[in-house]
């Protein structure tokens, strides 16, 4: 029997590794033919599209709405520019670990030309990989490490997010103003919750924006924050939300990436705005609006330039411009009425500049106005402010570098259990 | 759907059977979970199920790297499963493997953070090593003890400690994340490599492998040709016995504990040190749950847990790449898997106990 069974092993790993070799040949030989056979449609793209392999790293899959972000904008982008379906391969569920190298490394195996990686932590195993396969091209969002590391195959990219959460911000504020007159509430009681995952800029951006564009609109409201200590964790997600409604929150809005806010808005009957897409049929009752990022026009324009054989920028930053910040539809049942209306007008001003975000004359910390503050931009371990960002009277934030740096904690929000 | 009939059959015990028949009837398992998985595939995907096992084969097996990766996930696997067999065998139901490897990984994570730039990087590999390896023996000797001296319920402590473990590992990422208030720490000494495992030529992962195989020639020798694994088998049979015979329990458990834990310590130090190069609540990634069902399934034997852990760590890989390849949420893979471990944890009862069920069951399962 052991004989047999060795002999059987033997036949199935020489009949495997007879596979492999088959199909590698293949691999090796069929671009070469298609690439030929459509050099002439592929001109027109600007570069080779017809042999490119492109791999995608998530952290989640879909049930995460950031992951699923993520995943519809790889579609998107793989499907605008004619890849085909074993063109491009989506990677769900890799943790923040050495399985996010060994993953990349396996993509780049299986001749992918262009990676991209969507969770923060995946950071350093992607400049891992970069390292060590400097033919590939790697694209992380949300990092903050390329403008510094050096490297010319690694590159980060992100959004102005914070001019479509300031959008949010004024649709929840319209929200707020009906509801104040509609006598539900006192204008002095007009607090807004918030459900954040860390104390990490890119929340406190998130909020401070989120909050801005709401008090533009309805200037008594203040805000609370509290904090799951978790990108993902529904629970807790649901928890704070109901906590801060229980607290005397009229209106919740949330950055972190499962349903629990949004659900437990929809069972308390209070108004949410969104994160990441619309939750709509979820909670058709609560939800008004959604800022989201549509990572589409990134992954377009890097598949695009790896394939044409050009640099891409070691930072890239959307914008509303580039189509990159987006706004679900207004849900009419729970927004104010003028409330599109309202987001067209105050979007056209952030378009044209009329409007900045972080105007320093809209906030204050500590009851003062602020004329000059150091940012984090460049990363290392001590956190060193190396870089003015507040000047013509605006901090500028996702300029420098795309991920946001904004970290100020203004006057007007309260911050609850920021040690989670 | 069919199938889910009962055959007529009455149970009765074996005896003990020649090694032949068990694997025949291992073999059969996986053989009819199999066609199973087939049935379930093409009934809720429409995929062609044979084109679905190659799949997980390739999985593992067409690039070199996917086997070094399989062959990493099975050394990992396997030495936590080498650090619960002597507890079990004991009957000791020491269910903190995940938070023992943790605290080792806290431990290696620590020293490499904070004198990481202090001492010379061999000194500190060193240094690394005894403090995971003590972590992880603290932390299952503290059960141990009061199992020992006061007869506490080693499951519910164990399951309790793995929490602590995790809860601690969750502060220290606080403590010392990067950047502020992002949540993770990141890849530590990145751009010094102080007390990275030196690699061997251009293989990241056979360092970790050597030393569990080393650990698991050991931990044969230990279990099958020492005195001291003597003493757990008796005791594991029987404490009355084993104190009849004049073997001091409290001792043995104890004993036995703090090599479990200080295994799974050392585990967590390659999981540190040797690869991820960090520090997160899900390092240990379920594992030192995982590695109970190896260590059972291998019966305690080192040699044939190597093959529970290929089998788990085999599939497991597989998995993932059949949702890559086609699309399906992972949820789908892990079923399959979950039928397929079903199946081979569920033939241990055919072996242990004797049914007439050959013909009828194939028959079924066609």
């Amino acid at each position: 029997m052991k004989k047999i069974i060795a002999l059987a092993l033997t036949v199935f790993m020489a009949a495997s590794l007879a596979a492999c070799g088959g199909s590698s040949s293949k691999e090796t030989q069929a671009p070469a033919e298609s690439a030929a056979a459509e050099s002439s449609e592929a001109g027109a793209e600007g570069g080779d599209l017809s042999n490119m392999k492109v791999g995608f790293i998530f952290l989640h899959d879909e049930n995460s709405t950031y992951d699923l972000n993520f995943i519809n904008g790889a579609k998107q982008a793989c499907a605008d520019l004619g890849l085909t379906e074993d063109q491009y391969m989506l990677k769900t569920n890799v943790p923040e670990g050495q399985e996010c190298y060994d993953t990349a490394a396996d993509l780049a195996d299986a001749g992918c030309s262009i990676i991209f990686a969507d969770s923060f932590g995946h950071e350093d195993y992607m400049i891992e990989a970069a390292k060590d396969f400097p033919n590939v091209q790697f694209c992380h969002s949300t990092g903050t490490k390329a403008h510094t590391e050096g490297l010319d195959n690694y590159h980060n990219a992100f959004a102005s997010i914070y001019e479509g959460r300031y959008l949010a911000g004024v649709a929840a504020g319209m929200k707020l103003n009906e509801m104040i007159e509609a006598g539900e509430f006192t204008a002095e009681e007009a607090k807004i919750g918030y459900v954040g995952a860390f104390t990490y800029a890119e929340v406190i951006s998130g909020y401070t924006s989120f909050f801005l564009g709401a008090r533009s609109i309805c200037p008594t409201a203040t805000m609370e924050v509290t904090f799951t200590g978790s990108w993902y964790d529904e629970t807790a997600e649901k928890e704070g939300a109901t906590k801060l409604i229980n607290d005397g929150c009229k209106l919740i809005s949330q950055h972190a990436d499962s349903m629990g806010a949004p659900t437990a808005c929809e069972d308390a009957g209070v108004p949410d705005v969104s994160y990441n897409g619309s939750t709509v049929d979820a909670c058709p009752n609560t939800f008004i609006v959604s800022s989201r990022i549509d990572w589409t026009p990134y992954f377009k324009y890097a598949i695009s330039q790896a394939a044409a054989g050009q640099p891409i920028d070691a930072d890239w930053t959307g914008t509303l411009d580039t189509a990159s910040v987006l706004l679900t539809e207004v849900n009419e049942q729970a927004a104010a009425e003028g409330t599109q209306a309202k987001i067209d007008e105050v979007k056209a001003g952030l378009e044209d500049g009329s409007i900045h975000v972080f105007d320093t004359s809209a906030f204050t910390v500590k009851g003062e106005t602020l004329t000059s503050y150091q940012a984090d931009v460049d990363t290392d371990a001590n956190y060193t402010p190396d870089t003015e960002v507040i000047s013509d009277g605006y901090f500028h934030e996702s300029e420098y570098r795309s991920a946001p740096y904004f970290d100020l904690q203004i006057d007007g929000i309260e911050l609850l259990d920021t040690a989670f | 759907m069919s199938k889910v009939k009962t055959p007529r059959f009455h149970i009765s015990k074996r005896g003990i059977i020649p090694r032949r028949q068990t694997w025949l009837i291992r073999g059969a398992a996986i053989v009819l979970a199999l066609i199973l998985c087939a049935i379930i595939t093409t009934m809720m995907t429409g995929l062609n199920p044979v084109k679905v096992y190659t799949t997980i084969f390739e999985g593992n097996f067409s690039t070199s790297r996917r086997i070094w990766v399989l062959m990493q996930n099975i050394a990992i696997l396997l030495a936590i499963s080498l650090a619960m067999a002597p507890a079990y065998k004991m009957r000791f139901w020491n269910i903190g493997g995940e938070g023992q490897v943790l605290v080792g990984c806290l431990a290696t994570a620590a020293c490499m953070i904070v004198i990481g730039d202090k001492v010379p990087n061999a000194v500190l590999i060193i240094i690394m090593l005894i403090a995971a390896v003590a972590a992880g023996a603290v932390w299952a000797f503290i059960p141990a003890f009061f199992k020992a001296k006061f007869n506490t319920n080693e499951t519910l402590f164990t399951l309790m400690m793995n929490y602590v473990g995790l809860q601690l590992v969750a502060y220290y990422v606080i403590v010392w994340e990067v950047p502020k208030g992002s949540g993770k720490i990141g890849i530590i000494n990145q751009a010094t490599q102080a007390g990275w495992l030196p690699q061997i030529g251009s293989y990241k992962y056979l360092l970790n492998i050597l030393v569990v195989a080393v650990i698991t020639v050991l931990m044969y020798i230990y279990m099958n040709y020492t005195k001291q694994g003597y003493e757990i088998a008796v005791v594991g049979e029987s404490e009355n016995t084993a104190r009849y015979v004049g073997i001091n329990v409290g001792k043995v458990i104890m004993r036995t504990l703090i090599l479990s834990g200080a295994i799974c310590g050392l585990t967590g130090f390659l999981l540190v040190a040797g690869t991820n190069h960090t520090v997160t609540t899900t390092l240990a990634g379920g594992r030192g749950f995982t590695a109970v069902m190896v260590a059972w399934m291998g019966k305690f034997n080192p040699v044939a847990m190597i093959f529970a852990s290929f089998l788990i760590a085999f599939l497991e890989q597989g998995a993932s790449e059949i949702s890559t390849m086609y699309s399906l949420n992972q949820s789908f893979s892990d079923i399959l898997t979950g039928i397929i471990i079903f199946f081979i944890i569920g033939s241990e009862f055919f072996i242990n106990y004797k049914l007439n069920f050959n013909k009828t069951g194939e028959k079924e399962a066609q």
